[in-house]
């Protein structure tokens, strides 16, 4: 949406003398200032246009540039789906005010760009290591940075906090220090907690992650558009091929390419039975952390019948890698849709056993209910999105508030809880996948003819029968593995509903076979910063329901 | 006659031949002869206690190997421990990067003899495809590996079938030079 007349009237009565630029490219709002005015210009959006959400903070390195870096800030306003992106350019050594005392949630986002460029932004609390292990010596994602240099780590942090980095427990109080993780049952994955207990109430707490950084970016930069789908398989693992979409997506609006019907269709399904399969694993393991087993064994039944439908899409189970810019890597086989069909119906007798099984079980309403609670405020200055939020009670999907792909034209409802408690994330978990199925059942019964992918010589391989039957298939074939899908110069940031909230990518092309620079958004990880708080002053049992609630997927949290 | 039994008969005197050899007929009805390696290899192999160290996709996969379709329990290694004092085949599911390496050393030393190490997935294995700044090449950089499952993820199968392979080499008594002069620090 082009917003920037608007703005620019805005803009002329608060910052007439202040240098600014304001521009319209890719379908984003770009607005340029000096590093000075990165803060005044985000209070104003904030505050006097309601673009109430951070979505990122991200940067780039131009290592030609006297301004080395690109600092952008993602902005999005919930009560009408605009976005507008700031940007400013910085030399090496120059620093940026923290955005923290406008949205909380800037302060993992500019911890990371510290770690990754080494910008630092002056009043954060915590400068330091993010991601990187804290014997990591430079800033991997400068250009000058090898991709594959690594840096061996010895030895692991003992326990610290935020606002007490050198942490010695006091022998004169009563406090005890626990460490949970990085390799705990209830965490599953590579997180750490460090909590301080004050008998069994948590006194505080912190985190640390970084343990499943495994590159992602940079392992972006050094691949050709398409080779990076399958690393995109790996951020999110639970939901892989909402990820693979989240990325296409993204290209295909750089290279200004529309799918075809039938593409969107399936990539809808695909989305969907992701959502489901995602939900069904973070609901499964909540109730295993809380003592309830037989949840997890009966419906990873329904997870592995998923698994069937993507291994005879395409042979795969988990990572999946199904999409290709442009449209999908191959047609679904005959009677795919049916049996998708037959797995709806059977997913329904599942959700209702679900259903029975937990939502009217006493101990699960007593270890759920009011704990972890949020308020839709506090959770937007957090960055939340997906079900946390909606649990908050906001009511924002992107699916319905910048729908993509037809949702648009599709009926289904949008949960919405009280608290943000985890049992309100539990509800509204078990109601999306219910409106999941709603939503596959109306696509398969409406699946549109045609090809599943567009045609273009540029951009799409052709079939395999050209490429063995005809020259002009094999040339085609040679010249765009040689040459490379080569989107013109530009930057944009592109986001979907993934099962976790937004997943968004800002992606830069310099013209060239490989992303400039692809930086993730993704949703736990702005979830996750806000942990330390949210388990404050409860029990440590109820760090465990806590956290299995918000749906902590390594993989995209450190990428 | 089993080898128990051979012995037993020789160091009867011959006087009492018939009567030993009565004895050894008559426990055949209610036990059985072995070498004490054997038996104990036996219950090792048939009761592996897993330590789970799932740290990415790979763990999602282990999960459906333990979930009700693959059931790693038909192999006796249901009982999941994990904590690494208790269990005897530590199961590396997973990327292991720089960060994560001093903590998977940790927890492969505190598990007690007999231990074996499974690397599921191309990532624990080799680094798989994050040839990258901090991924570790392999988790045999920090900690010897008997078996490798490749994949990425690998099927449950194929897990199942590197947790045989193990069973197997129990049972052989295969010989493991990567593991006898094992040190922390000492590979990479």
């Amino acid at each position: 949406m082009n917003i920037t007349e608007e703005l620019k009237q805005n803009f002329q009565q608060n910052f007439s003398g202040v240098d600014h630029q304001l521009n319209y490219v890719n379908g984003d709002n770009e607005i340029e200032v000096a590093p000075v005015d990165v803060i005044p210009f985000l209070r104003h959006l904030k505050y006097e246009q309601g673009f109430d959400f951070l979505m990122q903070v991200a940067a780039a390195d131009y290592p030609d540039r006297s301004e080395r870096f690109d600092v952008v800030y993602e902005l999005f306003s919930s009560k009408n789906s605009r976005r507008v992106r700031i940007k400013t350019k910085l030399k090496e050594g120059e620093t940026l005010p923290t955005a923290i005392s406008l949205w909380r949630g800037a302060n993992w986002f500019e911890r990371e760009t510290y770690d990754m460029f080494g910008i630092r932004f002056d009043g954060h609390p915590s400068m330091t290591r993010l991601l990187t292990h804290h014997q990591f010596k430079g800033h991997p994602l400068r250009k000058d940075y090898p991709a594959d240099l690594q840096q061996h780590c010895t030895t692991s942090l003992p326990i610290h906090f935020e606002d007490e980095p050198d942490y010695r427990p006091d022998p004169n109080k009563d406090l005890v220090p626990l460490n949970i993780g990085p390799s705990h049952p209830a965490t599953h994955g590579t997180l750490r907690i460090m909590c301080e207990l004050d008998g069994e109430k948590v006194n505080r707490a912190n985190v640390e992650i970084g343990y499943l950084h495994r590159c992602f970016e940079k392992m972006a930069e050094t691949h050709p558009y398409n080779q990076v789908i399958p690393y995109t398989d790996r951020l999110n693992y639970c939901s892989a091929p909402m990820n693979n979409v989240g990325y296409c997506k993204a290209v295909e609006r750089l290279l200004g390419v529309e799918i075809p019907p039938r593409a969107q269709a399936m990539r809808i399904i695909l989305c969907e039975l992701s959502r489901i399969i995602d939900h069904i694993v973070c609901i499964g393991a909540n109730a295993v952390d809380l003592g309830a087993l037989t949840g997890f064994f009966h419906v990873f039944t329904y997870r592995e019948k998923v698994y069937t439908l993507f291994e005879k899409l395409c042979g795969a189970r988990l990572t999946v890698s199904l999409t290709r810019i442009g449209g999908m890597a191959q047609d679904a086989p005959e009677g795919w849709f049916d049996d998708v069909l037959q797995f709806c119906k059977e997913m329904k007798t599942g959700i209702e056993e679900l259903d029975t099984m937990l939502t009217g079980n006493k101990i699960w309403i007593q270890r759920t209910r009011d704990v972890g609670k949020i308020s839709a405020e506090e959770a937007i200055e957090w960055g939340y999105t997906g079900p946390l939020l909606r649990a908050a009670g906001v009511s924002l999907d992107l699916r319905k508030a910048q729908p993509y792909y037809g949702y648009e034209t599709l009926d289904f409802d949008i949960p919405v809880g009280t608290s943000g408690d985890v049992y309100d994330r539990y509800l509204v978990r078990v109601e999306e996948m219910r409106q999941s199925i709603k939503i596959i059942e109306q696509v398969c019964k409406n699946i549109p003819g045609g090809d599943y992918t567009i045609r273009d010589k540029n951009i799409v391989l052709p079939e395999k029968k050209d490429v063995y039957g005809n020259i002009e298939g094999l040339m085609n074939h040679f010249m765009l593995v040689m040459k490379g899908l080569r989107p013109p110069v530009g930057a944009l940031y592109d986001s979907t509903e993934a099962a976790n909230g937004e997943l968004g990518f800002y992606l830069v092309s310099d013209g060239s076979a490989n992303p400039y620079r692809l930086k993730v958004r993704p949703p736990c990880f702005a979830i996750y910063q806000s942990f330390p708080e949210q388990v404050k002053g409860g029990l440590v049992a109820d760090v465990i329901a806590i956290l299995g609630s918000m749906n902590l997927i390594a993989g995209e949290l450190d990428r | 006659m089993s080898e128990v039994a051979r012995s037993a008969a020789a160091s009867v005197p011959s006087n009492a031949n018939s009567s030993a050899r009565a004895l050894v007929d008559e426990s055949r009805s209610f036990a059985f002869t072995t070498k004490i390696d054997e038996i104990v290899a036996w219950g090792r192999k048939n009761s592996l206690w897993p330590m789970p160290y799932g740290t990415a996709c790979c763990g999602i996969e282990m999960m459906s190997v333990m979930g009700p379709r693959y059931d790693l329990a038909r192999f006796g290694a249901e009982v999941v421990r994990f904590s690494p004092r208790q269990a005897d085949l530590l199961l590396v599911a997973g990327t292991i990067t720089e960060k994560m390496a001093p903590v998977i050393v940790r927890i492969y030393e505190q598990m007690l003899e007999s231990k074996y190490v499974i690397a599921m997935g191309a990532c624990a294995s080799s680094g798989g495809f994050y040839r990258a700044y901090h991924v570790l090449q392999g988790v045999d950089k920090v900690i010897p590996v008997d078996v490798y499952v490749p994949g990425c993820p690998p099927t449950p199968e194929a897990v199942l079938d590197g947790v045989m392979t193990i069973q197997k080499m129990i049972g052989d008594h295969t010989p493991r030079p990567w593991k006898d002069n094992w040190q922390p620090g000492m590979m990479r």
